[in-house]
C-alpha cells in the first residue's frame, strides 16, 4: 500500500482528533477576529471562540451556506489581507454571483498536498503520466489536479477539457497511466478510442480519478470493465477548496476525508441537528487549515454517511459514502451546477415568456444532456413558424450563456408540463445515478 | 377577410387527433387546414364555420391558440389561375407569409387562403385589380 503522507494518513485517531481540535480553535479564533460576518453570526448565537473546547462543541457554531458566499461576494469572507492572496478560482455557474475561492500560498500548497495524496491513494506514483482533463481556468478541477500531480512528481499532461480525439491521441502518444476527468467523460474518451479503431493494448492507462459530478457504483463498474482500469472517486467543491477533500482508496469502500484539513459532520437537513454516528444526512464541512477563505460548518447539501472505523488500507481518516443525493434541487450537468431557480430567472428576462418550464436530464452516449421545456403561452405564440423558431433561438442563447452549458430548448403545449397540487414538477432526472 | 384559428401542437403522437376530436365534439366543421411543422413542434391552421366558438373551446381544452386575419381569395379554377394572382401580388409588392387551399369552392372559382404581411394593403390592391375575395360571413357559410 502506498501512502503520500504516512504520518498524517495513518495518524492514530486520538492524536488526529487532538490535531483537529487545535486547528479548529485556531480557525474559529481567526474568523471571529478577522471576518465581520462570521463574528456577527457567532455573536447572534451568543457563542465565543473560547466556548469551543472539544470537537463536539462544533455544533454550537453557526452554519455557512451558499447564500453566505453570494452575500459576501467577492471578498466578504476573506480572513487575510488581499496581498496574501495568490490565486482566485470560482464556480462555473455564470448566473448571479459565482462562488469564489481565494487561496494564500499555504492554501495552494495544502491543496496540492491533498491532491497528491488522493492521486497516490488512486495508485499514482512519481513514475505516472497523468492526463488532467478537467477544465483549466476558473474551475478548480484543472489547476487543482495539475498542482497535485506536480507535487507528486508525476509528469502532468495539462490537456484540459474537450477535443476528445486529441485526448485519445495524447493518451496514446505520451503513455498516460492515470486520467483525471469527470466519470462520464472517461466513457466518452473510451467510445472515441473505439470509433478510431484503436486497440486498448496500445494504451498504458492503469487508473482514473474521477469527480466533479455524481456517479454510481454501476458507472464505476462500467468504466472499469470497458477501460480495464481502476476507477477512483474524488470529492470536493469550490466552497471547500476544490477537488481533493475526500478520495477512494484501493478498497473503494468509502472516500477518505482529509481529516487533518477538514472536519465532517452529518446533520438533519430539515432541523440542522447533528445526527448520531452512522446516520444518513447532509454533509457539513469545517476547514482546519484554510487561511484565505476558511469555512465553518459549510452545508454542502450533499447527502451521505460517515464511517469512522479504520479501513483495511490502514488509513485512520473517516470515510464518507459515495454521494448520490442532494438535499436541495441542484443538478450537476457535465460538472456544472444548475439550479432550477437559475433557469427561471433567465426565462423571466425574456419578454412574454412565463416561467412554466421543466428540466429533463438524460445521459446519452455517456454525456449528460439538459433539455429545457418551455410552455408556449398565448403571449408568445404565433401562427408563423419563423417567429417560434426565433423564440426558441433566443431562449437557447440566453440559457446557454446564463448557465454556462449547452441546453436543448423545446417548446411545449401548456398541458404537457405535469402539475401536482398546482405546482409544476420542475425536474425529471432520467440518469439513474 | 377571415379569421383563421392557429393552434400550437407538439410533435407528439395523438395531438392532431386530439385537437380535431375536440373541435368535432363541439360541432365545429373544419373548412380548410394546413400544418407547418419543425422537428419539435407544429402549427395547425384552420378555417372553421364558427371561429369564435372554436377559439373558446380550444382554450378551454388547454391549447395555445390565436386568431389570425387571412384573406380567402377566389382563384379561377383553370390552368394559370393561381399564377396570375401571384404575379399581380408580386407587382404590388405584397409579401405572402403562407397560403393553402380551401376544401370546396365558390361557384366556378377555387379558394385559396392567404396570410399576407399587410392585409389592408392587400385588400385595397385586390379591389383595385378586381381580384375577388370572400367576406367573412360568406366564407363560413360555404
Amino acid at each position: 500500500m502506498n501512502y503520500w503522507d504516512r504520518e498524517k494518513e495513518l495518524m492514530p485517531r486520538e492524536e488526529l482528533e487532538k490535531l483537529q481540535l487545535r486547528r479548529l480553535k485556531e480557525t474559529v479564533n481567526r474568523v471571529y477576529t478577522f471576518v465581520p460576518s462570521y463574528r456577527a453570526k457567532m455573536d447572534e448565537l451568543g457563542v465565543k471562540p473560547q466556548d469551543i473546547n472539544c470537537l463536539a462543541d462544533l455544533k454550537y457554531l453557526p452554519f455557512l451556506t451558499k447564500k453566505d458566499f453570494r452575500d459576501n461576494y467577492p471578498f466578504g469572507l476573506l480572513a487575510v489581507p488581499m496581498r496574501d492572496v495568490v490565486r482566485i478560482q470560482s464556480s462555473s455557474g455564470t448566473t448571479g454571483k459565482p462562488t469564489v475561492a481565494l487561496y494564500t500560498k499555504n492554501d495552494i500548497d495544502n491543496w496540492a498536498e491533498m491532491i497528491a495524496r488522493a492521486m497516490t491513494s488512486a495508485g499514482a506514483t512519481r513514475d505516472s503520466v497523468i492526463q488532467v482533463t478537467w477544465g483549466y481556468g476558473l474551475f478548480t478541477g484543472g489547476l487543482g489536479g495539475h498542482y497535485g500531480a506536480e507535487k507528486l512528481g508525476a509528469a502532468v499532461l495539462p490537456a484540459s477539457g474537450g477535443n476528445t480525439k486529441r485526448q485519445v491521441t495524447l493518451m496514446h502518444d505520451y503513455g498516460v497511466t492515470m486520467l483525471g476527468c469527470t466519470p462520464s467523460y472517461a466513457l466518452v474518451i473510451y467510445e472515441e478510442l473505439m470509433k478510431l479503431g484503436m486497440d486498448r493494448s496500445e494504451f498504458k492507462l492503469k487508473s482514473g480519478i474521477f469527480g466533479a459530478e455524481p456517479w454510481s457504483e454501476n458507472m464505476r463498474k462500467e468504466i472499469e470493465s470497458k477501460w480495464e482500469i481502476d476507477a477512483y472517486d474524488i470529492y470536493g467543491m469550490t466552497e471547500l477548496v476544490g477537488p481533493g477533500v475526500a478520495v477512494d482508496c484501493a478498497y473503494k469502500n468509502g472516500l477518505h476525508l482529509a481529516e487533518d484539513h477538514f472536519i465532517a459532520e452529518i446533520i438533519d437537513p430539515d432541523t440542522g441537528e447533528v445526527l448520531p454516528e452512522g446516520s444518513h444526512g447532509e454533509l457539513v464541512i469545517t476547514s482546519l487549515t484554510k487561511e484565505a477563505y476558511p469555512v465553518i460548518r459549510y452545508r454542502t447539501r450533499d447527502l451521505t454517511r460517515i464511517n469512522r472505523e479504520q479501513c483495511d488500507c490502514g488509513r485512520t481518516h473517516a470515510r464518507i459514502e459515495k454521494i448520490l443525493g442532494r438535499s436541495d434541487d441542484m443538478l450537476i450537468i457535465r460538472g456544472v451546477n444548475v439550479f432550477p431557480s437559475m433557469v427561471e430567472s433567465i426565462l423571466l428576462q425574456i419578454p412574454g415568456i412565463e416561467p412554466v418550464y421543466q428540466l429533463i436530464v438524460e445521459r446519452r452516449n455517456n454525456l449528460d444532456r439538459l433539455e429545457v421545456q418551455v410552455e408556449v403561452s398565448e403571449n408568445v405564440f404565433s401562427d408563423e413558424v419563423k417567429r417560434l423558431e426565433e423564440l426558441e433561438g433566443t431562449i437557447t442563447r440566453e440559457l446557454n450563456s446564463g448557465l454556462g452549458i449547452a441546453v436543448k430548448v423545446r417548446l411545449v403545449e401548456p398541458s404537457s408540463i405535469e402539475r401536482s397540487e398546482g405546482k409544476a414538477k420542475r425536474i425529471i432526472d432520467k440518469r439513474n445515478i | 377577410m377571415a379569421k383563421q384559428i392557429s393552434i400550437f401542437l407538439e410533435n407528439k403522437a395523438g395531438r392532431l387527433a386530439h385537437v380535431t376530436r375536440v373541435l368535432g365534439d363541439a360541432g365545429i366543421n373544419i373548412r380548410a387546414l394546413s400544418i407547418a411543422d419543425t422537428s419539435d413542434f407544429g402549427i395547425l391552421r384552420v378555417i372553421v364555420n364558427d371561429p369564435d366558438k372554436a377559439y373558446r373551446i380550444l382554450r378551454e381544452a388547454e391549447f395555445t391558440v390565436s386568431e389570425t386575419e387571412v384573406i380567402a381569395v377566389q382563384v379561377p379554377d383553370s390552368p394559370g389561375g393561381l399564377a396570375s394572382i401571384l404575379e399581380q401580388m408580386s407587382e404590388e409588392n405584397l409579401n405572402i407569409e403562407y397560403l393553402y387551399a380551401f376544401i370546396g369552392s365558390s361557384g366556378s372559382d377555387a379558394l385559396v387562403i392567404f396570410k399576407v404581411e399587410d392585409i389592408e394593403k392587400a385588400r385595397d390592391s385586390f379591389k383595385e385589380r378586381g381580384i375577388k375575395f370572400l367576406e367573412e360571413q360568406d366564407l363560413y357559410r360555404l
